[in-house]
C-alpha cells in the first residue's frame, strides 16, 4: 500500500475495441436524449422556489402536525391554496404557496408564520423563504445565461487549443449530456433551482475535462502515428487513457457520494444529480465524443496535409 | 526534475503560510502573533435572514417631477403668467401644461428655462406640437439621482438596522436598484422588514379649509388618507411642503403629558424652526398637517406661533410604533420606497445541522479519496494524498485571507475539488506508468511523465476554470459561493499537484535512487 499499487482498473496491454460500439453508443444516447427532451415538455421540470417564485416555510411543531388546524388558521388569515405536508418526521411541516403576480410575497410570509404559531403554539420556524415573481424570472434568466455562456466558452477554448472537429463534437456531446441530466431531474422529481444550475454546470465542467484528456491523447497520437487510421487511433487513445478516466471518475464519485447520503435535504438532490452526471460524462467521452470525432474527422484529420499543429 | 533549494523553500513556505492563515478558524480568541482573518459562515450555516430589497426608482422620478411642478407654479405666478392643466407624467418623466393664451408661450419658455436646476442640464423645457409646454428630465440626471438614491438608501438602511441592535448586519448594493441586507442570527425579520418598508418621509403642510374642496380638491391640493388605519376619512392637504423631514434634528418616543398616550417629540434645525414659526404665525386658526408617507398622522389647529422648533406628534401611537417612528425619523427618510422582493430565513437549528452534515460529508469524502489513492497508486498515491491535504489547507487559507463567506454549497464545492484534485496526480502517475512500460529508465520516465502530463493538466483545468468563472459572474447567492470555492480550488490544485506532489516524488527519487518506480 505504501510501495507498489495494490489495485488497478485495466491491465496495461488492454485493448478494447470501443469504436465497434460507436453506432450502439450514439443510438442509445440519442434515444435517451430524445426521451429526456420529451420528459422536459411533459411532465416537465419541477421548478424550485428560486425559479417559480412563491413561499416555502418549514416549521417544527411541538407535537404532531395538525393539518386541519393549520389549514384553518391559514384560511382565516386569508392564505388560500397552501400545500401542507410533512417531511422527515410528523413534526416537521412544510408549507408551500405559489403567489400570483403582483401579490406581496414578503408580506404573506409573515402571515404564514403567524398562522403556524396560532394553530400550534410553540412551533418554531426553521426556514422561511419568499421569492417575488420578478426576481424568480431574473434568476432563471441568469441561470440559463450562465449555462449558454459556459458552453460557448468551452467551445471556443477547445477550438483554439485543438481543431474545430474536436470543439464541435465536444459541445454536441455536452448538449447530449445536458439533456440527459434534465431527463434525470424530471424522472427523480428533484427541484430545479439555482443549486441545480450549479450542479449542471459542474457536470459540464467535469465532462469537458474528461473529453479534453482523451482529445489531448488523440492529438498526441495523431502526430506520433502518422499513418494509423483514425478509427484505430481513437481506440488506442481511449485505451491508453482508460485507467486515468476510470480513476478520476472514481475519486470524484467517491468524494460526492457522502454528500448524497448525508448532505441533508438541501444538498442531496444536488449530489445525486452530480453522481448521475459523472457516470454520463465519463461514458459519453468514450461512446459519444470519440465516435463523433471519428465521423467528423475521418476525412480531414487523416489527410497528410492537415495534421494538427 | 531539479528543484533548487530556493524553489523547495518557496513551495514549503507557501504551504506553511497556508497553515498559519488557517489557524484563526480553529481558535476562539485572537492571537496577536498571527494575522487574524477568519472564514465567515454563511447565513445558511449560522442561521439568519437575507432580504433583497428593490428601490422604487419610479417614485423617485415622480417626487422630483412633483417638486418641479410646484416650482413651475410659483415661477409662473411670480412672472404673472397663467397656466392650465399642469400634469405630471412619470412614464415620460415630464411635467406638461398649457399656457393661458398661446401668445405667452415664448415668455413661459424664457421664465421656465431660468428655473434653478438641481444638476447641470437636469431638464429641458420645450414647446409641444399641440400648444403645450413640457419640462422633461434628462436621462443622465435621472441616472445620477438614482445612483445617489441607492447610496443614500444603503446608508439609511444601515442606520435603521443599527438602531435595532442587530449584530453584524451586512448591507450591500446589488445591480442598479437593489440592496441586499443580511442579518445573521435574526430568525424573524418582521420588525426589520417593517422598518425598512417605511419610507418615513415626513412633511408639514397646510390643510385646505375650504369645505367645497373636501371632496373635489383643486389642482395643488390632494386628498390624503389618515395614518391611523381605523380612520377612513380623508383630508384635503396642499401639495406645497412648508417644512420637511430633512430639517429634523432629533426625534424620541415620549409620553404625551396631556393625554397620557405615546407620542414622538421632535426638534427642527434653525432653517426648519424658522420656516415653522413663519407658517404658524401667518396661519393661526388653520389646520397644519403632519404627513408621513402621504398619510396624515395629525392635523392640529394652529393656536399660536410655534417658535422654538420643538414639537410633538400624537396620532394614536403605542410604545412600539412610537419607538419605530422615532428610530426612522432619526435615521432619515428613504429617498424612495423599498420593497422586499426576496426573503430567506434560516433558523439556527437548521444551520447547525447543515454544518454537521457538511463537515461529515467532507471528512468521509476525504477519507474515501485517500484510501482509493493509496490502493490504486501506492507510494505516489500517498504523495498525492499529502498534496490533497495541503490543498484543503490552502483553500481554507485563501478563503480566510479574503474573509470569504463559506456556505453549504461552498462546502459542496470543496468536496468536489477534493475529488477533482487528484485527477492531476492520476494523470501524472498514469503517464509515468506508460513511459516505464515503454522501457524508459525511472528518471527518464518521471521526467517525460511530468512534461507530457502538464499540458493535459493545464488544458483540462482551464476549461473547468472557464465554466466556473462564468458561474461566479452570473450566479447569485448560493451559486456564487459554490463557484468561488471551486475556482479557488482549481488554483490551489494546480499548485499542490504541479509543485508539491511533484517535489515529494522528485525528492524521494533523489534520496533513494530506486532501480524501478512503484507504479
Amino acid at each position: 500500500m505504501f510501495g507498489r499499487p495494490l489495485l488497478r482498473f485495466v491491465r496495461k496491454d488492454t485493448h478494447i475495441n470501443f469504436m465497434r460500439g460507436r453506432f450502439a453508443g450514439l443510438i442509445t444516447s440519442a434515444v435517451l436524449s430524445l426521451a429526456s427532451l420529451g420528459l422536459f415538455f411533459y411532465p416537465g421540470l419541477t421548478l424550485g422556489l428560486d425559479f417559480r417564485g412563491g413561499i416555502v416555510v418549514e416549521a417544527k411543531t411541538p407535537d404532531n402536525a395538525d393539518f386541519a388546524r393549520l389549514r384553518h388558521a391559514l384560511a382565516s388569515s386569508g392564505v388560500e391554496h397552501a400545500s401542507i405536508q410533512t417531511f422527515g418526521s410528523d413534526k416537521d411541516v412544510l408549507i408551500r404557496l405559489d403567489t400570483a403576480a403582483g401579490q406581496k410575497t414578503e408580506a404573506v410570509v409573515d402571515t404564514v408564520r403567524h398562522a403556524i404559531n396560532e394553530a400550534q403554539p410553540g412551533a418554531t420556524v426553521i426556514r422561511a423563504d419568499a421569492v417575488g415573481a420578478s426576481v424568480s424570472a431574473e434568476l432563471f434568466r441568469n441561470g440559463i445565461l450562465a449555462l449558454v455562456l459556459s458552453l460557448g466558452m468551452i467551445l471556443i477554448y477547445i477550438w483554439v487549443r485543438f481543431e474545430w472537429e474536436f470543439a464541435l463534437s465536444a459541445v454536441i456531446t455536452l448538449v447530449l449530456d445536458l439533456t440527459k441530466t434534465v431527463g434525470f431531474l424530471v424522472v427523480t422529481g428533484f427541484e430545479f433551482d439555482l443549486v441545480m444550475v450549479a450542479a449542471i454546470l459542474t457536470i459540464l465542467g467535469y465532462s469537458t475535462n474528461d473529453k479534453v484528456v482523451v482529445y489531448d491523447r488523440v492529438r498526441e497520437n495523431l502526430r506520433k502515428y502518422r499513418t494509423m487510421p483514425l478509427r484505430e487511433l481513437l481506440d488506442l487513445s481511449i485505451n491508453e487513457t482508460l485507467n486515468r478516466t476510470l480513476g478520476t471518475s472514481s475519486t470524484v464519485f467517491l468524494a460526492t457520494l457522502p454528500l448524497a447520503l448525508f448532505g441533508g435535504a438541501t444538498l442531496s438532490g444536488f449530489a445525486w444529480t452530480m453522481l448521475f452526471g459523472i457516470v454520463v460524462g465519463t461514458s459519453s467521452s468514450i461512446f459519444i465524443a470519440a465516435p463523433l470525432l471519428l465521423f467528423m474527422g475521418e476525412k480531414r484529420l487523416r489527410r497528410g496535409a492537415s495534421t494538427p499543429s | 526534475m531539479y528543484y533548487s533549494r530556493l524553489k523547495m523553500a518557496l513551495v514549503l513556505g507557501v504551504c506553511l503560510a497556508g497553515l498559519l492563515l488557517c489557524l484563526p478558524n480553529g481558535l476562539r480568541k485572537p492571537v496577536p502573533s498571527i494575522p487574524w482573518r477568519q472564514v465567515h459562515l454563511g447565513l445558511d450555516l449560522r442561521g439568519g435572514s437575507y432580504l433583497l430589497m428593490q428601490i422604487d426608482l419610479k417614485s423617485l422620478t415622480h417626487d422630483r417631477l412633483q417638486a418641479l411642478a410646484d416650482n413651475m407654479r410659483s415661477t409662473l405666478l411670480q412672472a404673472q403668467l397663467g397656466y392650465r392643466n399642469i400634469t405630471v407624467d412619470t412614464d415620460k418623466s415630464a411635467v406638461t401644461f398649457t399656457p393661458r393664451v398661446p401668445s405667452e408661450t415664448e415668455a413661459d419658455l424664457a421664465v421656465l428655462r431660468k428655473m434653478p436646476q438641481a444638476a447641470p442640464h437636469e431638464f429641458t423645457v420645450t414647446a409641444g406640437p399641440n400648444g403645450t409646454i413640457a419640462l422633461t428630465l434628462s436621462p443622465e440626471a435621472m441616472e445620477a439621482r438614482a445612483r445617489s438614491a441607492i447610496a443614500q438608501s444603503i446608508e439609511i438602511v444601515r442606520r435603521r438596522i443599527d438602531g435595532t441592535g442587530a449584530i453584524d448586519p451586512e448591507i450591500t448594493r446589488q445591480g442598479d436598484d437593489r440592496i441586499v441586507v443580511e442579518l445573521p442570527g435574526v430568525s424573524d425579520p418582521e420588525r426589520i422588514k417593517n422598518l425598512l418598508g417605511t419610507t418615513a418621509k415626513m412633511t408639514f403642510r397646510l390643510v385646505d379649509a375650504n369645505p367645497m374642496h373636501a371632496s373635489a380638491p383643486p389642482p395643488g391640493v390632494t386628498l390624503l388618507p389618515m395614518y391611523d388605519s381605523n380612520d377612513s376619512t380623508t383630508l384635503p392637504v396642499y401639495d406645497h411642503v412648508d417644512v420637511d423631514g430633512t430639517s429634523l434634528t432629533n426625534a424620541a418616543a415620549t409620553i404625551d403629558s396631556d393625554s397620557g398616550g405615546w407620542a414622538v417629540a421632535f426638534s427642527l434645525d434653525s432653517t426648519g424652526a424658522h420656516a415653522f414659526s413663519d407658517i404658524t404665525r401667518a396661519h393661526v386658526g388653520e389646520r397644519f398637517a403632519i404627513v408621513l408617507d402621504n398619510k396624515v398622522v395629525e392635523a392640529a389647529v394652529i393656536r399660536g406661533p410655534i417658535t422654538g422648533g420643538n414639537g410633538q406628534i400624537t396620532g394614536g401611537f403605542n410604545k412600539d410604533s412610537a419607538t419605530n417612528l422615532a428610530l426612522m425619523l432619526n435615521a432619515g427618510a428613504l429617498p424612495a420606497p423599498l420593497t422586499v422582493v426576496e426573503q430567506r430565513t434560516i433558523g439556527p437549528s437548521l444551520g447547525a445541522a447543515s454544518i454537521r452534515a457538511g463537515m461529515f460529508s467532507l471528512a468521509t469524502g476525504f477519507v474515501l479519496v485517500i484510501v482509493f489513492m493509496a490502493l490504486f497508486y501506492g507510494r505516489f498515491g500517498w504523495y498525492a494524498n499529502i498534496a490533497l491535504l495541503a490543498n484543503l489547507v490552502l483553500m481554507m487559507a485563501i478563503l480566510s485571507l479574503f474573509e470569504a463567506t463559506l456556505t453549504l454549497p461552498g462546502m459542496a464545492g470543496m468536496l468536489l475539488t477534493l475529488g477533482m484534485a487528484v485527477d492531476a496526480n492520476i494523470l501524472i502517475n498514469e503517464r509515468i506508468r506508460e513511459e516505464v512500460a515503454r522501457g524508459r529508465s525511472p528518471l527518464n520516465a518521471m521526467q517525460v511523465g511530468f512534461e507530457r502530463a502538464t499540458s493535459t493538466i493545464v488544458d483540462s483545468n482551464a476549461t473547468a476554470l472557464l465554466a466556473h468563472v462564468m458561474l461566479f459572474v452570473f450566479g447569485t447567492g448560493p451559486v456564487k459561493g459554490f463557484a468561488l470555492t471551486i475556482t479557488i480550488g482549481i488554483v490551489t490544485t494546480l499548485f499542490t499537484t504541479l509543485f508539491l506532489s511533484r517535489l515529494l516524488m522528485v525528492r524521494w527519487y533523489a534520496l533513494t535512487r530506486p532501480a524501478s518506480l512503484p507504479v
